[in-house]
């Protein structure tokens, strides 16, 4: 016999399992199917391919809008030849394959005679690759409508199969760019199978660690907009233009939190 | 670096120096094959084993895994030996030390007095030659208590850490998971959110909510918002009611680095988090997180092994009387800890060479969905951790944290384990559970059938 929980209207204030019930002071048959289905949802997103074809399409397009000068994004590779290898050797999706890195130097020799990029943008599937094919390109939209174009001066974007956040780094480096942002693919939650976060790094070089970066996480429908991820994003470049810097020594100072909590201050435990 | 060699059967094997001899005779694991530095085959893994039982525990005072000069970690761990409790220790090999542990002399009493003098590497070699069950008998003897708003760790007792994360840190989410959570009788160790942003301004907006709400309903507890020390130091200078001060450590001095701290900082953010006297119980203001992989994962293992170098962390920890430290195990992934079987053994050393060495350790029996893990595994670790005396598991909704996306325990997880093992929350937590109607009968957890009166004002049921 299963107790259910008086106070199940909660539910409307999160997505968090609460008020689940009980019976004894277990969970009850029905809560634990679907957390089962959830699980299994979550663990086929993690092992689901970028189709690049699609995406390539996507981001072309938002280009287009936002950056109409821009190159068609390069499609590049990690080393990590498969997922298999890429979930157990993070050393290998954090560098280029041979012929991706042969690319980027080739285009760097090309460009030589330019002024370096201020920012290089690079779009990595990690661990889902269903959170790049729906947050990529509506927010480089987003991007393309904040940041100033005519004090950013961008790097082709790249697209990465395979790819872990320090691949910016290398990628960043060999294009030369004063900056980089990874949109990469967050693991997959049970209530989340869709999350982008991005990776910011002042002077791009491999090698670097997570002290020299800024992330702004949980960039989905249901979480951070694209809007307000924009937006942040484009303080965060700011700054770390201004005091040639990301890191921990780079603090976000967006004002007063994000809007949920600054609008509603006071919860009904309160 | 001196060799050593072991003799099985007709064949010798060689390893070069303490560092290779740890490293070959941990079990079978990820980070260590992703590092280069694990045994080559199981007879070898065996070998180095029968090596380090053979090994005089002095011959890590004299041979140290990461250099001296170069590692701050190191000097704490060295210079901060007490010679009187390694006095206790000194006579034995690390296979003696195992009999010596298992054996009924080495009770509550006899297990903290030598803790002072075990390094890092002492308990994390005797670890390596022991079964789980051994893991869970020796961590079951020691007993650390801690206080803050509540007594920490008494035999008897499993508290839980409420974390009622949010996405997007919004007020009225996070209170309603931690209502569900009070109500499922969580959140003795600590009410901590894991915020979305590091943003310093939201922190106070959280640290305040928390500190409301715990002083309205006179909830013996703490609170902790989980950003980075710099943070929680700016908040505590711009006057929010900061209970614990929160950071993620490891074992070595660039590690920490890569993290963007250093023993000083800490140091001061310690003294800050005193100087407010919020602590009614007691003054054990830090909580510390920790986790296999995460020296690998900064370049900064100086090739040690990944258990021996999360064992390091803990004497970061201890230099710093925390309320608790956490291993957050199965959250970094499969590339460190692949499947159930290995989350579930490093669940367990942690655990016990943290209460070795004399630290609060909790677990947050956990994994992504990358891992090769499901709930039957998490049932395993929590029950084994539950007869081992962990000191505290997570608390989440339904098991599933919304903000971080992996899987760790739920209340209903937490109350399986203690009653199928006799558990209590902390006791002035457990008297507030009760007062509130909240548990009921004299077990050590039932729930009652109706919402407390104090809470019906604020949800305004009927």
């Amino acid at each position: 016999m299963q107790d259910l929980d008086p106070w199940q209207a909660l539910r409307q204030l999160t997505a968090a399992r609460i008020g689940l019930g009980h019976t004894g002071i277990s969970q009850p048959t029905r809560a634990q199917l679907e957390f089962q289905l959830a699980h299994a949802r979550a663990r086929d997103a993690v092992h689901e391919t970028l189709d690049t074809g699609t995406l390539h399409a996507a981001l072309t397009e938002a280009l287009a809008q936002a950056w109409p000068d821009q190159p068609a994004p390069l499609l590049l590779h990690s080393a990590a030849a498969d997922r298999h290898v890429y979930l157990q050797r993070p050393d290998l999706g954090r560098r280029l394959n041979a012929p991706s890195r042969e690319r980027l130097c080739a285009l760097g020799d090309d460009t030589a005679q330019e002024a370096p990029p201020d920012l290089a943008l690079v779009v990595a599937d990690g661990l889902s690759a269903l959170a790049i094919s729906r947050n990529a390109a509506p927010f480089l939209q987003a991007l393309g409508m904040r940041l100033d174009r005519s004090a950013w001066r961008l790097a082709p974007l790249a697209i990465v199969e395979q790819g872990r956040v320090a691949i910016g780094d290398e990628i960043g480096e060999l294009l030369g760019a004063k900056m980089v942002v990874v949109l990469i693919g967050e693991r997959p939650g049970l209530s989340a199978p869709d999350s982008m976060g991005l990776y910011i790094s002042w002077a791009p070089r491999v090698g670097l660690t997570d002290e020299r970066r800024n992330c702004i996480s949980n960039v989905r429908p249901a979480g951070l907009g694209v809007t307000e991820a924009a937006d942040k994003l484009c303080w965060l470049l700011g700054e770390a233009r201004r005091l040639q810097l990301t890191g921990v020594r780079l603090k976000d100072e967006t004002g007063a939190g994000s809007p949920p909590l600054a609008a509603e201050r006071r919860p009904f435990l309160l | 670096m001196s060799q050593i060699t072991h003799l099985v059967g007709s064949r010798t094997y060689t390893f070069a120096g303490l560092r290779d001899l740890l490293a070959k005779a941990s079990p079978a694991r990820a980070g260590d094959y992703l590092a280069g530095v694990a045994a080559g085959s199981a007879e070898e893994r065996v070998a180095a084993q029968m090596a380090l039982a053979d090994l005089p525990l002095t011959t890590f005072l004299n041979e140290l895994v990461v250099p001296y000069e170069t590692d701050e970690v190191t000097r704490l761990i060295v210079d901060g030996l007490d010679p009187v409790a390694f006095a206790r220790i000194r006579h034995l090999t690390v296979g003696a030390f195992r009999d010596w542990l298992l054996g009924d002399d080495a009770d509550g009493h006899a297990l903290a007095a030598i803790a002072p003098g075990v390094t890092p590497e002492m308990a994390a070699a005797v670890s390596k030659i022991m079964r789980i069950q051994d893991l869970v008998l020796v961590a079951s003897k020691c007993r650390v208590l801690t206080r803050f708003r509540n007594t920490i760790g008494l035999p008897g007792t499993l508290s839980t850490r409420l974390q009622p994360n949010h996405p997007l840190d919004d007020a009225s989410g996070i209170a309603a998971s931690l209502f569900d959570g009070l109500m499922y009788g969580s959140g003795d160790a600590v009410i901590g959110i894991n915020p979305a942003t590091d943003n310093v301004e939201q922190v106070i907006t959280l640290v305040g909510m928390l500190d409301e709400i715990i002083a309205r309903y006179a909830i013996p507890t703490q609170s902790c918002v989980l950003t980075h020390v710099t943070n929680t130091m700016a908040a505590i200078e711009r006057g929010a009611p900061v209970d614990l001060v929160f950071q993620s450590i490891a074992g070595t001095q660039a590690a920490n680095a890569s993290f963007g701290i250093d023993l000083a900082l800490l140091r001061e953010a310690r003294e800050a988090a005193l100087s407010l006297r919020r602590g009614t119980l007691g003054d054990n203001v830090m909580y510390f997180e920790t986790g296999q992989g995460s020296a690998l994962s900064s370049n900064a293992n100086h090739g040690v092994d990944q258990q021996t170098v999360e064992a390091r962390a803990y004497a970061v920890a201890r230099a710093f009387q925390p309320l608790l430290v956490n291993s957050v195990v199965g959250f970094i992934g499969p590339e460190y800890l692949y499947d159930g079987k290995q989350i579930i053994r490093a669940g367990l050393e942690d655990h016990f060479c943290a209460k070795l060495l004399g630290l609060p350790m909790g677990v947050d029996v956990c994994y992504t969905n990358h891992a090769e893990a499901d709930q039957d595994d998490m049932d395993v670790l929590l029950t084994m951790l539950g007869a081992a005396g962990c000191t505290y598991v997570m608390g989440v909704p339904g098991a599933d944290d919304i903000m971080l996306n992996y899987q760790t325990t739920s209340f209903h997880d937490a109350l399986y384990a203690r009653r199928a093992l006799g558990l209590t929350p902390a006791p002035e937590f457990h008297a507030w559970l009760r007062d509130m109607g909240i548990f009921t009968g004299d077990g050590p957890a039932t729930l009652g059938r109706s919402v407390p009166a104090a809470f019906q004002r604020a949800l305004q049921l009927p």
